[in-house]
């Protein structure tokens, strides 16, 4: 019986592995023939399928998002460990995190179509794709810190209030600094998210392919820009190239990331 | 001379009385231990001086504590907490340098000058017998030396915002008995200037280092009294059942 079950578990064990393995492969096989230097020039046209301009608007859109959603997410963290009794109020914030957690992206999409792009008249725009993301990965970022604030050690808090630091210090210099890689690697996985959302920027951010000209501009992601390729059948070659050169990116902001996480940790 | 004067002091936590009617007198620049067994509210009366209970929502108090004659309830708690320092039961030193644990306090009191800061780490660490071990590494971890150095830190670390007072709770409970020597040695060549409270789950360690001991049982102050006296002529017969390890 312990013989099966150990074989049955690295056999569901391997089965994961040989997913992820697969799924590079295939974009490897499919993607790596495709690449050419015509992807990497600086502008789209209807011969070359550049990605460049959807890179461009990419890492537009990841960074107005974070500068968003990042202070917000943590001074709500903070507030949700730090300040709020466990009375009702924390019990709606806290029910009102997971659900928008829990919330298909496509959803945000409507919404932010509905409310950015037609309420607020932004149109099909950089800024209203990147304030629809940056309401979709705020769950996020919120329920990593939360959960990283948690771990700090209430010894550390009451050393530095016995010192006479006030509450806002001690968070600051003390509890935060502490809960950096927690916080980090909550950050690293929105922009995960955010490089890979397409159904959310279709609705919000358009899919016109060029360099966008300003934040009112539409422009589209590398993933939006892989569905558009995939969809309109055409191309499909240069989707499984764009698709590869994603694959790279969003390793080597993992493998970046997680330096600096064990750079911060060391440092203590 | 009382340094810390305690009047009719009662403290609850929701429905349950943890300190009733506590009068006593803390003397300055000499050691005063409190005794007593788990949950007799030796910690909670430590906790009231500086006003650490502030932080548990359902602690309550009746009474009043005079610091130097003034009521600690009416003084500024940042300042409170400036001049009565406090050391606790684990060690707590924050995950950065020893340098920066010990300027933390002098910054938090708006220090900035680096050659203040560096002559108060200095003074700080040959204060709590702990420089000549980390002089080399002062810009180091923190988290790097053993229990016995963090909680000699930790006590550097009250230290270096110059407080009158030093609350202690249980400070070498988490240590091994050479570590508790040294602090025991340390806190010794500290009465001079501090005035000392520690609480103590060791009856030897306050029959060694303490001048007045108090002895608790239940939330109430049973037997206060110079250590001598208090060790070996009990006035209570709980005290003395105590002391000779009847209970406890």
């Amino acid at each position: 019986m312990d013989k099966i079950m150990k074989k049955l578990i690295y056999l569901v064990a391997s089965l994961t592995f040989a997913s992820l393995l697969g799924i590079v492969a295939y974009i490897v096989i499919k993607g790596l023939p495709n690449l050419s230097l015509d992807l990497f020039r600086f502008n789209y046209t209807t011969e070359n399928m550049s990605l460049v301009p959807a890179m461009i608007t990419t890492i537009i859109i990841t960074i107005i998002a974070l500068i968003i959603s990042i202070p917000i997410g943590i001074l709500t963290a903070i507030y949700l460990v730090e300040y709020a009794n466990k009375n009702i109020i924390m019990k709606f914030i806290s029910i009102a995190i997971d659900t928008l957690s829990g919330i298909p992206s496509i959803i945000y999409g409507l919404f932010g179509m509905i409310f950015f792009v037609t309420y607020l008249n932004l149109g099909f725009s950089i800024l209203a794709g990147s304030f629809t993301l940056s309401i979709m990965v705020l769950p996020l970022i919120i329920t990593t810190t939360r959960e990283s604030l948690l771990t700090v050690s209430d010894s550390l808090r009451q050393g530095s209030l016995a010192l006479g630091a006030t509450k806002v210090r001690t968070i600051f210099k003390v509890v935060l600094p502490c809960a950096l890689p927690g916080i980090f690697s909550g950050i690293i996985l929105s922009i995960g998210r955010i490089f890979g959302e397409s159904a959310a920027l279709i609705y919000t951010a358009g899919t016109v392919a060029q360099i966008p000209e300003n934040l009112f501009s539409s422009g589209r992601t590398l993933s939006v820009h892989m569905f558009a390729l995939s969809t309109e059948g055409l191309h499909t070659d240069k989707a499984y190239g764009t698709a590869f050169v994603l694959m790279i990116i969003i390793l080597l902001i993992n493998f970046l990331s997680n330096q600096v996480i064990k750079k911060i940790s060391k440092e203590k | 001379m009382s340094k810390i004067k305690i009047k009719d002091f009662n403290l609850f936590y929701d429905n349950f009385q943890g300190l009733k009617n506590i009068n006593m007198n803390i003397e300055e620049n000499k050691i005063t231990a409190f005794i007593g067994p788990s949950g007799c509210g030796k910690s909670s009366l430590l906790k009231s001086i500086n006003r650490m209970n502030d932080l548990v929502d359902s602690c309550v108090t009746n009474g009043n504590i005079y610091f130097d004659d003034k009521d600690i309830m009416k003084t500024d708690v940042t300042q409170l907490r400036k001049e009565i320092g406090m050391v606790f039961q684990n060690p707590n030193p924050f995950p950065m340098s020893i340098y920066n644990n010990i300027a933390y306090g002098p910054r938090t009191h708006g220090i900035k000058s680096k050659e203040e800061l560096d002559k108060i780490v200095e003074s700080s660490l040959r204060k709590a017998a702990l420089y000549d071990e980390v002089k080399d590494s002062i810009h180091k971890s923190a988290l790097k030396l053993s229990g016995g150095q963090q909680q000699r830190l930790c006590i550097a670390r009250a230290l270096a915002i110059e407080p009158e007072v030093l609350l202690l709770d249980e400070p070498t409970s988490a240590l091994d008995p050479i570590s508790t020597l040294k602090i025991e040695e340390l806190l010794q060549s500290l009465k001079d200037d501090y005035t000392i409270v520690i609480v103590t789950h060791n009856m030897q360690q306050a029959l060694r280092i303490s001048d007045n001991t108090g002895f608790f049982l239940n939330g109430e102050l049973i037997e206060f009294n110079e250590t001598d006296k208090l060790f070996t002529f009990p006035e209570n017969e709980k005290t003395e059942n105590y002391i000779t390890g009847r209970f406890g």
